[in-house]
């Protein structure tokens, strides 16, 4: 099996962003883009674990993965509908 | 021959950073300031405005009064930047040519890009305030839901400010029992940072203010008088309030210079343009993922004109933005709160107190003298 990384629409690093916060910029990006996007969101707020995780599934968006890294975590997310 | 500054804006960052550019850099440079209306407006004062709590007459000056007699004010709309030429193109001037330019046109409000937005109120412009103001005053009940129809949008903490100062303004007409406030909050809690969030959500609950969370606002039927989310959900009003959509300004769009929103694309630390070396950012403009605000205009404008120094200066240059940005939250009943913050360090409000409500007050009445002539830092 191989594993293919989506191609990214458009990154965004939120790190040490606390207001609006990496939630409301991922927010913001998936309101301007086109079904299929892939966004990708840089977050150290300890809150984006649970917070973007919920919004996708309430929104109906796609988690495809969570990369943790040292202070910080990767949110790959593509837009669903 | 000096080297030749053109700012294109006129707000908080465009007015502070030609102030600073001129002082530093005298004869050393020209520094012209393009502004399309010559006034400047201070929008935090919006929302008193629309509450009946200020007159609409100190939120405006003349731009020029505010800058410094060394700098040109050219009262014209910039229509085009071509970064290769190194020129703006205006719209009944002739182009001017520029060394550096500092891009501090901030956001334009775009209410037709949500579907139904008609006649809604919003506090985002004077003209909103202005009207939203009236339609209180004749307001005697009903159910106001108040949100947020498009991300970013200026002032993260305003919806939470103005439900908390509209449940006070209902209890001092005398109408509170006979109306319900929601705010519909595109988050999973009232406010994006969650320290701040803790400390309203109990004066939320005390007052009776309704929330509803991860409710993004995508259209408006005015007819049914329901809102719907992008999240799939529909509420309905008697009064409605929203953050009306926000893009960067047209010059920017017009010139393939901004991302999808026409916002500038710019390094978070050196605020230049990340394709084009001799353009900088600051304020709502930029694409950075940070509050846009006047207090980030502020604080971004002296590290925007020390780069541009030193870049004139041919030396190495040493201020870099931190990320640095500090408000108030007016939590309603006389209290405010305050978030200061920086890339390294996440905000710790106090607990909502009289002296942050004052603070708040005196800065607003102070603005005119002190901000935009660089005496606060």
């Amino acid at each position: 099996m191989t594993l293919t990384a989506p191609a990214i629409t458009k990154s965004i690093d939120a790190r040490g962003m606390a207001c609006p916060g990496p939630l409301l910029a991922l927010i913001g990006a998936i309101r301007q883009g086109q079904v299929g996007d892939v966004y990708e969101v840089i977050s150290s707020d300890a809150g984006s674990k649970t917070d973007i995780p919920a919004w996708i599934a309430k929104a109906k968006h796609e988690l495809v993965t969570v990369m943790e890294d040292d202070g910080f975590a990767r949110f790959i997310v593509r837009k669903a509908r | 021959m000096p080297a030749r500054v053109v700012v294109l804006g006129g707000g908080v960052g465009g007015t502070l950073a030609a102030n600073l550019l001129s002082k530093e850099l005298g004869k050393e440079a020209t520094v012209t300031v393009v502004d399309s209306t010559g006034m400047h407006l201070y929008q935090p004062g919006f929302l008193y405005v629309a509450l009946d709590q200020a007159n609409a007459l100190w939120l405006a000056r003349d731009e020029r009064t505010l800058l410094r007699k060394q700098v040109e004010l050219v009262v014209d709309q910039a229509t085009k930047i071509d970064p290769g030429a190194q020129t703006v193109s205006l719209a009944h001037a002739s182009t001017i040519s520029y060394d550096y330019l500092v891009v501090a046109t901030g956001s334009r409000i775009v209410r037709e890009a949500v579907p139904g937005y008609g006649d809604t109120h919003d506090f985002y412009s004077l003209d909103g305030a202005q009207r939203l103001r009236e339609e209180l005053r004749r307001f005697t009940g009903g159910r106001i839901l108040v949100g947020v129809a498009g991300i970013p949008y200026k002032c993260p903490p305003a919806p939470v400010e103005f439900v908390l100062m509209l449940d006070e303004y209902l209890r001092k007409r005398g109408i509170r029992d006979k109306s319900s406030v929601t705010l519909l909050s595109p988050l999973n809690r009232a406010f994006t940072i969650e320290s701040a969030s803790k400390l309203v959500q109990p004066i939320f609950d005390r007052q009776g203010v309704g929330l509803s969370t991860f409710f993004n606002v995508e259209t408006v039927d005015a007819e049914q008088r329901t809102v719907t989310s992008l999240e799939g959900e529909t509420a309905g009003y008697d009064l409605l309030v929203l953050v009306p959509p926000h893009r960067g300004a047209a010059v920017v769009e017009a010139s393939g210079l901004g991302d999808a929103g026409g916002w500038i694309p710019t390094d978070r630390n050196t605020l230049q343009h990340t394709q084009h070396e001799r353009i900088f950012a600051l304020g709502d403009t930029t694409d950075l993922p940070i509050s846009k605000s006047g207090s980030t205009a502020h604080f971004e404008a002296p590290v925007v004109a020390s780069r541009i120094a030193s870049f004139v200066r041919g030396t190495a240059p040493k201020n870099a933005y931190g990320g640095r940005v500090m408000c108030f939250l007016e939590t309603g009943g006389g209290r405010a709160t305050s978030l200061r913050f920086d890339y390294a360090h996440p905000p710790i409000p106090p607990k909502p107190s009289r002296l942050w409500h004052w603070a708040k007050w005196i800065f607003n009445r102070a603005y005119w003298v002190t901000v935009p002539q660089g005496r606060v830092g």
